[in-house]
């Protein structure tokens, strides 16, 4: 359904996308997933037809995104980071003038709207003027108004941020039932949503694209070493140090407070047994010894922090990795 | 509903829920019709000083006493009205970022640039045809010429136009409202200065050029009742000019 390939795009002499290639099928819903500046809005604008590549060629539905712009346009909807609003017009006038220029018939037009306002739960609303409504209505008229002309590829600029967490469940629930009609990339900085709504993620980093995977195998793949927390109930200023010479520790950081330490220790060796013993014997009290399950987190700052220096062996304080 | 029409619609609507309109048309009324009042006041005191020495009937031409001032003063207020009509067309767009909505949406910049205009220009002809209850005052107690002030109207209507569309082109440059009001400003302050600058080089090829750069001549000469293709084509020209240059500022947008 939507095919990039190679794809570069610079401002001037700034790379923002470096040779970028992906493909995504028919009904699939797939994450964007990076840092601020690492090129996913650039690359959602390129998608959509607003800017075009300097290199590389785009194809949405078959459609060739600088050869027939109008009909890639038709085929998308997309809401931008900032959702595109008219404060002035109220939420159905705002709908009827997307529709309208998204060129829906009007005899569809109005049951259309009806259908969409009915789905993105703004019927109490459609009357009010859309610059009194709050935040979280805002950005349900943006998606309405991406959605509005049911096109087939959906395009979503974080859809989520500055909603509550109510409101983030319910555009995410959205989001999943539109999943099998609509293929959709949406892009985010929260991973627990790449997790619960994506069946791909895509990791972009400094305009290159790191790995693309499913949430689960991504999170496997970088499993080169487990991390253990571990919990004691007296400080001992040397037990930092003494731990580091445990073998199987590759690496040792405090926690928030004294007591906490964080273990980064080799693939498939196991030392709770050892490390427990340890603590025991030198009787600073024991309180909690648990395995950190490696996120999607982790696996995303692994993957983004690959050309930083890396970290000193010990380090305080600091969290897991 | 072709998509120019929504454009339209939209805009209309946008402009008339916010206070600007009505402001900018107040000011623009009570300022036209306190000039037409204190030059009527001031034609018929001459008239009445004139019977008073000859002991006749006079009549003075209106043509030259009032409307001819009138029409060179309304233009100088477009010039400064106008810009504020036209400030947030597109700098508003880009601000909001509602312009990333309009130029992912299958429809054309042709249209987008079409249906700015074609609001500022509703709003304006509908400040343009308040102002003709004064010569139509007017008629009910003096006689006068209308044929200069039907192109007199001509040459407001086509002056408006022209300032519209430099500052359509302006507010296309920046998402800074204040700076295309500005800017647009500037651009008809240096046209209007072109005119002055010809008349100080003279009778000169330079001179010409220069002068018919200007709006100042094909102004001056539509409102003295004179007819000439070449100066409806002058702001036809520069009008279809501008139109294209914001065309052109708009799809440049996307490219940066």
């Amino acid at each position: 359904m939507i095919n990039v390939q190679h794809v570069t795009k610079r401002y001037g002499n700034a790379t923002a996308l470096d040779d970028i290639s992906f493909s995504i099928n028919k009904g699939e819903i797939v994450a964007f997933l990076g840092p601020n500046g690492a090129g996913k809005t650039t690359t959602m604008r390129i998608l959509t037809g607003f800017m075009p590549p300097t290199l590389g060629t785009v194809r949405i539905a078959g459609f060739d995104c600088l050869e027939s712009p109008w009909e890639v346009k038709k085929h998308i909807g997309y809401l931008p980071e900032t959702p595109p609003l008219y404060l002035e017009l109220t939420v159905s006038e705002y709908l009827t003038f997307v529709g309208r220029i998204k060129r829906l018939p009007d005899d569809q037009l109005t049951e259309r709207m009806d259908t969409i306002i009915t789905q993105t739960g703004l019927a109490d609303v459609r009357g009010r003027v859309i610059g009194h409504l709050s935040r979280g209505y805002r950005q349900r008229v943006g998606l309405a108004q991406a959605l509005l002309h049911d096109p087939p590829v959906l395009i979503l600029d974080e859809p989520t941020t500055g909603l509550d967490p109510n409101q983030i469940i319910e555009i995410r629930e959205l989001i999943k039932s539109l999943a099998g009609s609509h293929t959709i990339i949406l892009s985010t900085h929260l991973l627990a949503e790449a997790t619960a709504i994506c069946q791909r993620v895509i990791i972009i980093h400094r305009g290159r694209i790191v790995a693309v995977d499913t949430p689960e195998q991504l999170g496997a793949k970088l499993r080169e070493s487990e991390t253990l927390s571990l919990t004691v109930k007296q400080s001992d200023p040397d037990l930092l140090e003494a731990l580091h010479h445990i073998p199987g520790v590759i690496r040792v950081s405090q926690g928030a407070t004294a007591h906490t330490y964080f273990l980064d220790t080799q693939m498939g060796r196991d030392i709770r047994e050892e490390l427990t013993q340890f603590i025991v014997s030198r009787k600073v009290g024991l309180l909690e010894l648990k395995t950190q399950p490696l996120t999607l987190e982790d696996a995303f700052k692994v993957l983004t922090q690959t050309n930083t220096p890396s970290a000193p062996n010990i380090s305080t304080p600091g969290g897991p990795h | 509903m072709t998509p120019v029409h929504t454009i339209v619609a939209k805009e209309l609507r946008s402009a008339f829920v916010s206070p600007v309109v009505y402001v900018i048309a107040a000011i623009f009324l009570a300022i036209v019709g306190l000039l037409a009042y204190s030059a009527a006041a001031n034609a018929s005191n001459q008239a009445i000083r004139l019977m008073q020495i000859q002991n006749t009937y006079a009549q003075l031409n209106l043509n030259d006493m009032l409307f001819r001032p009138l029409f060179r003063s309304i233009n100088l207020i477009l010039m400064i009205i106008l810009p504020l009509l036209t400030m947030r067309l597109f700098a508003e767009e880009r601000k909001l970022r509602t312009f990333e909505l309009l130029l992912t949406s299958p429809i054309g910049v042709n249209e987008i640039v079409s249906g700015k205009f074609m609001s500022v220009i509703i709003v304006y002809s509908g400040l343009l045809s308040l102002t003709s209850l004064i010569p139509i005052t007017l008629s009910a107690y003096a006689t006068f010429d209308w044929r200069p002030i039907y192109l007199g109207y001509v040459a407001l209507f086509l002056q408006g136009a022209l300032l519209i569309s430099i500052g359509l082109f302006a507010s296309a440059l920046t998402e800074n409202q204040i700076i295309a009001a500005f800017l647009s400003f500037g651009c008809i302050l240096g046209l209007w200065m072109l005119g002055a600058l010809g008349g100080i080089v003279g009778d000169t090829t330079i001179g010409h050029i220069l002068s018919y750069l200007s709006f100042s001549e094909h102004y001056e000469r539509l409102i003295r009742g004179l007819f000439n293709l070449k100066d409806i084509l002058y702001y036809v020209s520069g009008i279809a000019f501008m139109w294209f240059a914001a065309h052109q500022a708009v799809d440049a947008y996307r490219w940066k």
